[in-house]
């Protein structure tokens, strides 16, 4: 298959299995999670009931009534996949994002701690292009890795008050869309009009995981206006599929 | 008419829960569901309903109900909790017909945190991706996403239809919500090889103490400090109900119903789904221990606690009114329940 070692399969009690690819945020583990993700749904195992993919493992929930722990294990050990995801088509998603005062309120504390101007952490943010790893926190929550090293800042030791929604977060060498206001140790360095998550929405969630994200800025007006039309259901983002049309 | 329950005073915390909103996990969806899925199911099961119909979740600050409009058949179980219609007590899980404008009390009882108030056919509040359940952090579900409070209506999903057949009014005998001091059964995994292996026999060997904090999402447990052999901090990984989590103050952290699907910290092991309900059953400062079993063990466990909750509707034995001689085994009778929430019909069981 690969030279990458053989996964661990790890019991998460009787209903669920971690098939664990590593142990660190790398996107060639988060790829393999993503192929095997892609190969459950296709094989369509009796007793899956749910995956929940992450950055460096599968979760697979599981009924045991139909489907022991055991004879799962036995079953993905001879599934076969690649070590990139087949299936799934990746998007691309454009994401309004707005560095402007009032939002980004930790940006110059950031500035401070890296010792960068504010326009250089804005340039480095919204230029870079980022992979969608993973879900957490709550609804909507979205984990990106692809964030420019210069911008590594430790997570804070104790908890700011809850950012807006939409705030686009960094910490720990990792970038963050919040889908709803949170406390959180991360520091706020700009704000999307966009929802990731909108339970009214006929496309709840937009992004899928292993879809790529950039950000495109724009001014307070532009994110008013952007805000209003996202809140009345008229407006989410603009995406197009990597592999052409 | 179709009867309802209108709310007179909810303790903090009661909501509307079913079996729980899957299919979102991916997304960082909080499943919800009750935190005691084998009192949750005996209620539902003495009324014939399926194992996922929409109750009201009553946790130890009580609950006031009123009938109105028309009858409904109740059932209710979980705990010790005290149960009184129009203000004569009740056995502490039991199946009745309620009249309107009869009052229907819960209030904590001996042991126990939470009791569960079914409705024949499920109570019939909105849906909300695929799930009536109450998250109350993500405001979804439920009533408006929130507690129940004074005013709420809550109705019925079926009208129950009276024709021959057999109902009748009993307590359940269900001796496995009785309590139960015998240790939580636990699964290794899947970070065990994050702690020292003389941690993991501190924590089997342990007596521990439920804390205060103690919510929907997660049981924070003291005792003996669990050392890691390595990082507190792991990259993110899934979270699958009963994980037991060691953050970084070396205290055991139990996910509950309202978990989030992904988490940063290792994970000892996991609860046995046979022992969740019970162990979501403790209240603060009572104590506890922990076994550690192998994954066939837990499976053979939980199967054999759902055979024996499925035997639900063998279990009910006819309750007589305290204060009347009125018999209601004769007078009342129904030949089943649709419940239109599911196309599953749960007929006949009644």
């Amino acid at each position: 298959m690969t030279d990458m070692p053989a996964p661990r399969y790890l019991p998460a009690g009787e209903s669920a299995l971690a098939v664990e690819f590593g142990t660190t945020i790398d996107p060639k583990i988060h790829d393999r999670v993503l192929a095997l993700d892609a190969a459950i749904q296709q094989a369509n195992f009796d007793g899956v009931t749910e995956t929940v993919p992450t950055y460096r493992s599968l979760m697979i929930h599981f009924d045991p009534r139909r489907l022991p722990t055991e004879t799962l294990i036995d079953a993905l050990t001879r599934l076969e996949y690649a070590s990139k995801p087949a299936l799934r088509r990746q998007q691309r998603w454009h994401i309004p994002a707005c560095y402007e005062p009032p939002h980004g309120e930790d940006i110059e504390e950031v500035a401070a701690f890296l010792d960068l101007p504010c326009a250089e952490i804005i340039g480095l943010h919204v230029s870079a292009r980022y992979r969608v790893y993973m879900y957490g926190f709550a609804p909507g929550f979205t984990f990106l890795g692809g964030l420019p090293p210069e911008l590594t800042i430790p997570r804070r030791g104790v908890p700011r008050a809850p950012a807006p929604p939409g705030s686009l977060l960094i910490a720990g060498g990792q970038a963050l869309i919040a889908s709803c206001a949170m406390p959180t140790g991360w520091y706020g360095i700009g704000r999307t009009p966009i929802k990731m998550f909108d339970p009214r929405r006929e496309q709840v969630f937009l992004a899928g995981i292993g879809d790529e994200i950039c950000f495109e800025r724009i001014d307070r007006a532009a994110f008013d206006s952007l805000s209003m039309a996202a809140e009345a259901g008229a407006f989410f983002a603009r995406c197009e599929f990597l592999d052409g049309p | 008419m179709q009867g309802r329950l209108r709310v007179l005073r909810a303790g903090p915390g009661a909501t509307i829960q079913d079996g729980g909103r899957f299919g979102y996990l991916r997304y960082g969806m909080t499943p919800a569901g009750p935190m005691d899925w084998t009192a949750f199911r005996t209620a539902n099961f003495a009324l014939g309903n399926n194992d996922r119909a929409a109750a009201i979740e009553v946790t130890s600050g009580g609950l006031e109900t009123v009938c109105e409009d028309a009858p409904l058949w109740i059932a209710f179980a979980g705990g010790a909790f005290v149960w009184r219609r129009d203000g004569v007590e009740l056995p502490k899980a039991a199946r009745i017909r309620l009249e309107p404008g009869e009052t229907l009390t819960a209030r904590a009882g001996d042991f126990g945190a939470f009791a569960y108030l079914a409705v024949a056919g499920g109570f019939d509040t909105p849906v909300v991706m695929g799930s009536r359940s109450t998250h109350m952090r993500s405001g979804m579900g439920g009533i408006e996403g929130r507690m129940l409070t004074a005013g709420d209506f809550l109705p019925a999903a079926a009208p129950v239809r009276e024709r021959g057949g057999a109902i009748f009014e009993a307590m359940i005998d269900a001796p496995w919500l009785d309590r139960d001091p015998g240790p939580f059964r636990v699964v290794l995994g899947p970070q065990d090889d994050y702690f020292a292996p003389d941690s993991l026999s501190t924590f089997f060997a342990g007596t521990l103490t439920l804390t205060p904090a103690a919510d929907r999402m997660a049981y924070r447990f003291d005792g003996p400090d669990i050392f890691h052999a390595r990082s507190y901090d792991i990259v993110s990984d899934g979270i699958a109900l009963g994980a037991i989590q060691i953050p970084g103050d070396k205290k055991p952290l139990v996910l509950m119903a309202d978990r989030q699907p992904t988490g940063g910290y290792p994970k000892l092991g996991h609860v046995a789904r046979a022992d969740i309900g019970r162990l979501a059953q403790l209240r603060p400062g009572e104590t506890c221990r922990f076994r550690k079993v192998s994954v066939a063990e837990t499976r053979a466990a939980l199967f054999a606690r759902e055979d024996e909750i499925a035997a639900t509707p063998q279990r009910l034995r006819p309750l007589r009114r305290a204060f009347t001689s009125e018999n209601l085994f004769e007078s009342n009778l129904i030949d089943g329940v649709v419940d239109p929430l599911d196309s599953e019909r749960s007929e006949g069981k009644l």
